[in-house]
C-alpha cells in the first residue's frame, strides 16, 4: 500500500530524514520507534503533505500513486488520516461540522452522495460511546478546552467515523493514563482488519502491549537503523536505544 | 472600459458589470443650481428644497472629519455628479412596464423582481442609482396600513409624516457628509408600521449604482409606531471601475412604546481591486431612536465590500427599559479600509445595549473596531455587553481597537470582552489533514468565528452571507 523508497526530508535548511525506506502492505501495523529529533514526527508529517517539510529525494508511492504529487486534503480523500501529536484547537468551529464536512469531502472524491445527518449522527453517536467520550462534545469547538487526553481520543474518534485506509498515529499514547490508554487501544484494535494499516509512532512499549505490532522499526537519527518483530520492542525497553546502538557498532 | 482578464476567470466580484442603459446624468459639480435641479427632478415640495438649502449652506462652512483611521485622497466634491438615472418615460407601473435590461441586470444580481420568484415573504424597493425603480408588495401591505415605498413617493404621499421625522434622529448639521447628504439625497425607503402591527414580511431595499462618476446618496426613514415590529434589510452592490465612487447615505430609525425595529445590511459595494484600485467610499450615519420605553432596535451588519467602510450605526436608549443592539461582521481583505463601531448611549433607566463585533483582517487590509458606550447621569441600572473579536489572517493586515467607555451614573454595570486571534497554518492545515482544501478550512474557520453576528440575520440572508463571506477572502490563503 505504501511504498518510501531512499526519502530525505529537510526543514529549513537542515536535513531530519537521511534515506528512509519502508514498504507497508494492506493489513500490517507497524511501529516506529526513536529517540527524540530522530525524525519520526518529520515522517509523519511528511507522510501528510505538510509543506514546510521538503522533500530533497526519494520517493513515496501510495496505492500505486505518487504521494508527493498530492496535496494534503487529496492524500486525506485517498484514505490517509494522521491522528497528531498535538491536536490544534479550532474555536468556533463544532467538531460535528468538522467530522461531517471532512466524511462528505471523503465521499465526495469518492463519487459518493453525502451522508444524510441523521445516518451521520446515528454513526458517530455509536462510536463515540465505545470510546467513552461524552455526547456534549459533539456540539463542543474543536479540542477547545479539551483535556490531553480527550483530544487523543478525539483523534480515534474521527479516524473511526472516516475509516481510512492508512491509519498514522503520532505518538497517541503520550500523555495518557491506563485508562485512557485502555480505551484508545481497543479503539484501534476494533478497526484492525485485512485492508487498513497503521503506522504507530511511539517512545514508549506501553501502546504496543495492548495494539500489537507486526513489525517494528527503529529510526536513529534519520534512518530505519533496525526493523523486527514484536519482539524488538521488548528489547528496546530493556536496552535503550543506545543498546541498539551499540549492537549496530558492534555489528559493523 | 478595459476588462482584466485575470479577474474574469478568477471571479472575484461578480457584480462588477455595468449595465448597458441609457441614464439621465446631471453635470459634475456642486452648487445651489445642481441642488435645485435634483429638488425639481424629484418634484420636491418647497419645504423640502428649503431644507436641502439649508444643509447645503451649512456643509458649505463645515471642515471634512480627519479623525478616523484611514487614509484616502481627498475627495473633489465638484468632480461627482449628484444625479444619475435610467431614462424612463414614467414610473413604471407593473414589471412588465421595466426595461428589459434592468431586469436583466437583477436576473444577474439574483434579486427578482417578479413576486412569484421572490425570496418567500420579502417585498423589495429597488434602488437603481438615484432612483427608485419599483417597490414591491407595496399594496398588499397598505392593506394593512404599512407604508412601505420610495422615499420620493413617500414626500409626495405621505410629507406630513416626512416632514415630521427626517432629520429627527439625524440632524442636517449633525456631521459632514449627514450634511452633503441632507442637501444632495436622491432616494432610498421610507417604512412606517402603525400602532400593533407587525409586518408580516421582511422588507428589503437593494441598492445598485451604476453610472460613472456619480455618488449615490441615498436617505432612509423607517418609523415603528407602539407596539409594532418590523424586519427591514439592506444589500448593495456595485459596478468594478478604477475611479472611486462616493455613497454617503443616512439612516434613521424611530420606535416608540413596545416597538422593535431589526435592521440588517449585506454591505458588498466594488471593494476596489487587489492592488487597491478603485472601489467606493461607503462614508454612512445610521441611528437610531429608541423613544419609547421597552422599545428596540437592533442592527446587524456584514460589510464585506467598499474600499473604505466609514459608519457606526447606533441607538439612542431614551425610553426607559429600551434596548440597542449592534452586530458586526466587517471584513477586509486586500486594500480595503474599515473604521467602523457603535455608539451606544444610555439615557433612559434600566436601559440595556449589546455590542457584538467581528473584525477580520486579510491581505494588506486594515480594519478598526470604534465603540462608544455612554452611560447619562439618569441612566439608572443601565447594563453593557461588549465583545469585539479580531481574526487576522496573514501578517501584512491590522486590526485596531477604539473602545470608548463614559460611565456618569454609579449604578452601570459593564462587561467588555476583546480578542484577537490569527488563522494559524496548524488549523488550517488539520482541516487539510481531514480532507478540506485550504480555502474551504478557511471559510470554515472564519464563518465559525462570524457566527455570533450570522445568527442575528434574517435566514435567508444567513446563508447569503456566509457564501458572501468565503467569496471575498478569495485568494487570502496562500
Amino acid at each position: 500500500m505504501l511504498e518510501i523508497k531512499d526519502l530525505h526530508v529537510k526543514i529549513e535548511d537542515k536535513e531530519i530524514l537521511k534515506g528512509v525506506t519502508l514498504t507497508i502492505n494492506p493489513g500490517e501495523v507497524h511501529s516506529i520507534m526513536g529517540p527524540n529529533g530522530s525524525g519520526k514526527s518529520t515522517l509523519s508529517q511528511v507522510l501528510a503533505g505538510r509543506e514546510s517539510y521538503k522533500v530533497t529525494s526519494g520517493s513515496i508511492t501510495f496505492k500505486g500513486k505518487n504521494l508527493l504529487e498530492l496535496a494534503p486534503e487529496q492524500r486525506a480523500c485517498e484514505g490517509i488520516f494522521m491522528a497528531f501529536q498535538y491536536p490544534v484547537e479550532i474555536p468556533g468551529v463544532a467538531n460535528t461540522y468538522l467530522l461531517r464536512e471532512a466524511l462528505n469531502s471523503r465521499r465526495k472524491y469518492q463519487g459518493l452522495e453525502p451522508l444524510k445527518h441523521v445516518e451521520f449522527i446515528k454513526t458517530v453517536k455509536e462510536k463515540m460511546k465505545n470510546l467513552k467520550i461524552d455526547e456534549s462534545m459533539l456540539n463542543r469547538s474543536v479540542n477547545e478546552g479539551f483535556s490531553g487526553g480527550e483530544k487523543k481520543r478525539n483523534e480515534i474518534f474521527q479516524m473511526q467515523v472516516l475509516e481510512p485506509e492508512l491509519c498514522i498515529l503520532d505518538e497517541t499514547d503520550s500523555g495518557l493514563d491506563i485508562d485512557a490508554l485502555q480505551v484508545v487501544a481497543d479503539g484501534i484494535n476494533s478497526m484492525r482488519n485485512s485492508k487498513r494499516s497503521f503506522i504507530i509512532i511511539t517512545h514508549y512499549q506501553r501502546l504496543l502491549n495492548y495494539v500489537v505490532p507486526d513489525y517494528v522499526h527503529v529510526l536513529i537519527d534519520g534512518k530505519i537503523e533496525k526493523s523486527g518483530n514484536k519482539e524488538l520492542a521488548l528489547e528496546l525497553e530493556e536496552k535503550g536505544y543506545a543498546g541498539i546502538g551499540e549492537q549496530l557498532q558492534t555489528a559493523s | 472600459m478595459s476588462v482584466d482578464i485575470e479577474q474574469l476567470a478568477e471571479q472575484e466580484y461578480k457584480y462588477g458589470f455595468v449595465t448597458d442603459i441609457e441614464q439621465d446624468i446631471a453635470p459634475k459639480g456642486l452648487n445651489e443650481d445642481v441642488i435645485r435641479m435634483i429638488s425639481e427632478k424629484k418634484n420636491d415640495p418647497q419645504w423640502l428644497l428649503d431644507w436641502r438649502l439649508k444643509a447645503y449652506n451649512h456643509w458649505l462652512t463645515m471642515d471634512v472629519p480627519k479623525w478616523p483611521n484611514i487614509t484616502y485622497p481627498e475627495i473633489d466634491f465638484n468632480d461627482i455628479s449628484y444625479y444619475a438615472a435610467p431614462k424612463i418615460k414614467e414610473k413604471p407601473k407593473s414589471l412588465d412596464d421595466i426595461d428589459p435590461e434592468l431586469k436583466e441586470t437583477y436576473d444577474k444580481l439574483g434579486i427578482p423582481l417578479e413576486e412569484q420568484k421572490v425570496l418567500a415573504g420579502v417585498a423589495v424597493d429597488i434602488v437603481f442609482d438615484s432612483v427608485s425603480l419599483i417597490t414591491t408588495f407595496k399594496e398588499k401591505l397598505a392593506e394593512i396600513g404599512i407604508i412601505f415605498c420610495s422615499i420620493s413617493e413617500a414626500v409626495q404621499e405621505h410629507p406630513d409624516l416626512v416632514r415630521k421625522y427626517m432629520g429627527y434622529v439625524v440632524p442636517t448639521h449633525d456631521n459632514f457628509y449627514a450634511a452633503l447628504n441632507s442637501a444632495v439625497f436622491t432616494d432610498g425607503s421610507f417604512v412606517y408600521i402603525p400602532k400593533g402591527v407587525r409586518c408580516p414580511m421582511e422588507l428589503s431595499t437593494y441598492f445598485r449604482i451604476n453610472a460613472e462618476n456619480t455618488g449615490q446618496f441615498e436617505r432612509t426613514l423607517i418609523i415603528a409606531e407602539q407596539g409594532s415590529y418590523v424586519s427591514y434589510l439592506e444589500g448593495c452592490t456595485a459596478p468594478k471601475r478604477d475611479e472611486n465612487q462616493l455613497h454617503a447615505a443616512v439612516v434613521e430609525l424611530i420606535a416608540y412604546d413596545d416597538a422593535t425595529i431589526k435592521y440588517s445590511t449585506i454591505q458588498n459595494w466594488y471593494p476596489g481591486d487587489k492592488d487597491g484600485k478603485g472601489g467606493i467610499y461607503n462614508f454612512v450615519t445610521k441611528r437610531g431612536r429608541c423613544i419609547g420605553k421597552r422599545s428596540r432596535i437592533s442592527w446587524t451588519q456584514v460589510e464585506t465590500g467598499s474600499a473604505i467602510t466609514w459608519k457606526y450605526p447606533s441607538c439612542i436608549l431614551e425610553g426607559d427599559n429600551s434596548i440597542g443592539e449592534f452586530y458586526s461582521v466587517a471584513l477586509t481583505n486586500n486594500h480595503q479600509q474599515a473604521d467602523t463601531g457603535t455608539k451606544m448611549i444610555h439615557i433612559g433607566k434600566n436601559t440595556t445595549s449589546t455590542i457584538i463585533t467581528k473584525g477580520i483582517s486579510a491581505g494588506f487590509g486594515q480594519n478598526t473596531y470604534r465603540g462608544l458606550v455612554q452611560i447619562g447621569k439618569n441612566a439608572e441600572n443601565s447594563r453593557n455587553y461588549s465583545q469585539c473579536d479580531s481574526m487576522l489572517i496573514g501578517d501584512k493586515c491590522g486590526a485596531h481597537t477604539f473602545p470608548y467607555i463614559e460611565v456618569n451614573n454609579s449604578t452601570a454595570q459593564m462587561e467588555h470582552e476583546a480578542s484577537t486571534s490569527k488563522i494559524g497554518e496548524d488549523q488550517i492545515f488539520y482541516c487539510q489533514q481531514r480532507g478540506l482544501s485550504a480555502e474551504d478550512a478557511v471559510s470554515l474557520i472564519v464563518n465559525g468565528f462570524c457566527k455570533d453576528v450570522f445568527k442575528e440575520l434574517p435566514f435567508e440572508f444567513a446563508v447569503e452571507a456566509e457564501r458572501l463571506l468565503s467569496v471575498s477572502l478569495e485568494g487570502s490563503v496562500g
